[in-house]
């Protein structure tokens, strides 16, 4: 039977077997190197900068860098001097903006939790582009560490998981409780802190506890890449069309369709609730999908 | 100097910050390790978040959530800060999981993570060196 490959020897072979479009990309006019020979341990470190042109340059290099940083503190401590004093009234950021939201933000959004209703509808804008920048760090991730299909390579991928007694134990006990607080934590967004970018969180970290405790094979049947597709796409889109709304119906139209309700309901502010609900589940997928990427190269 | 140390007490926070962005820049420029560099880049991010965050922060009032339906102004914080920093922490999770995955091709390939050899080898492989 074949050893079991090290961490590092699975690292090395990763690119012969890799998903790689490098190739197809850059076209027969530039080809991907074929991958290095490895070098012998005990060799030389080579250095980029050893040829004689650049040795004044090598060997400022850590001087400037030194002096730079020294500028750059200087010259911000200097500036934070001008600050107004840690938690006074009345400086510059405690202005009517936020005067304003906190006066008619429950009345408008319906949101007790003040940062809810900005962030998910004041600002809906831009938590929309924030959720899209999480999606494309995903797809980034996938293009980069997704491997081909390899049956050669078993499913617990590069680190072997032990299937300790104390981690099992404990997974299977604290994995509910976290999922249920993190559902908590999404549903309860509008009423106190949280949200879904915690709540999500949440959620992932008791993913990966699932998956680190017994292993990838027992959660692939639910949480595969096809499922993740379907269910980040869906959020997404749900997110992106209940907020394209309001480019028809003008910024503060929004309570005409969706009433704020009564604050402190748990079904009330309008569609902060079911757009913290798409959050968690894009952070959520996307934190367990992360991890899965980078421990085994698939999803 | 009492006038001094008073001021300096004045801006706590943001001198923490200002230290602590120093630290990641440092960091950042001086080691050649690629996973550092990346942790560098995280305290600088949270040196912001910590300036940020200190800016929403008001003595004696409360976190901006409302209390029994009471809306005076008077008495919450600034809920504006802890939403932007919200966003930053997301992007910057973004960035670190690029980051992280970019570094992880690299050590396949050139089987370091030193950012001098990997510059070398690069080099040499394109026939630039």
């Amino acid at each position: 039977m074949e050893r079991k490959r090290s961490l590092k020897e699975r690292l090395r072979d990763w690119d012969a077997d890799a998903f790689d479009l490098t190739n197809e990309i850059a076209g027969p006019m530039h080809p991907a190197p074929a991958a290095l020979p490895e070098r012998p341990k005990d060799a030389e470190p080579e250095d980029a900068l050893a040829a004689e042109d650049f040795r004044v340059l090598r060997r400022a290099y850590p001087i400037l860098a030194a002096l730079l940083g020294l500028m750059t503190v200087v010259f911000l401590l200097v500036a934070v001097f001008d600050l107004p004093p840690f938690g006074a009234a009345g400086t510059p950021t405690d202005n009517e903006v936020a005067l304003r939201y906190v006066r008619d933000g429950m009345t408008e959004t319906g949101a007790v939790n003040l940062v809810a209703g900005v962030i998910l509808d004041y600002r809906a804008f831009d938590t929309l582009g924030e959720s899209h920048v999480l999606f494309t760090a995903l797809v980034a991730v996938l293009i980069l560490l997704l491997k081909a299909e390899d049956p050669a390579i078993d499913d617990e991928g590069t680190l072997t998981l032990r299937q300790d007694r104390i981690v099992t134990t404990a997974a299977s006990i604290l994995v509910p409780i976290i999922v249920l607080f993190g559902l908590y934590v999404i549903l309860n967004g509008h009423l106190g802190p949280g949200g879904g970018f915690s709540g999500g969180a949440i959620i992932g970290a008791g993913l990966i506890l699932y998956a680190v405790a017994f292993g990838f094979s027992r959660l692939e049947t639910k949480l595969n890449l096809g499922s993740f597709r379907i269910i980040c796409l869906a959020a997404l889109w749900f997110y992106s069309l209940s907020k394209c709304y309001s480019f028809f119906c003008g910024a503060n139209g929004l309570h005409t369709v969706f009433s704020p309700g009564t604050p402190g309901r748990i079904l009330s502010a309008g569609l902060i609730l079911p757009l913290n609900a798409a959050v968690g589940i894009v952070v959520a997928c996307t934190m367990y999908g992360l991890f899965s990427l980078f421990q085994r190269g698939k999803i | 100097m009492q006038g001094f140390w008073e001021q300096v007490w004045n801006v706590r926070i943001p001198i923490a910050a200002v230290l602590l962005f120093a630290v990641g820049f440092v960091t950042l420029l001086l080691h050649r390790n690629l996973l550092k560099k990346i942790i560098g880049l995280n305290i600088m991010d949270t040196a912001a978040y910590l300036m940020l965050t200190s800016f929403g922060y008001i003595e004696g009032r409360l976190s901006p959530i409302i209390q029994n339906g009471n809306t005076d102004p008077a008495l919450y914080g600034n809920p504006l800060p802890a939403g932007l920093v919200l966003t930053g922490i997301v992007v910057s999770v973004s960035v670190t999981a690029v980051l992280l995955a970019l570094t992880v091709r690299l050590y396949a390939r050139y089987h370091s993570l030193n950012l001098d050899e990997i510059y070398a080898m690069a080099q040499k492989e394109h026939g630039l060196g």
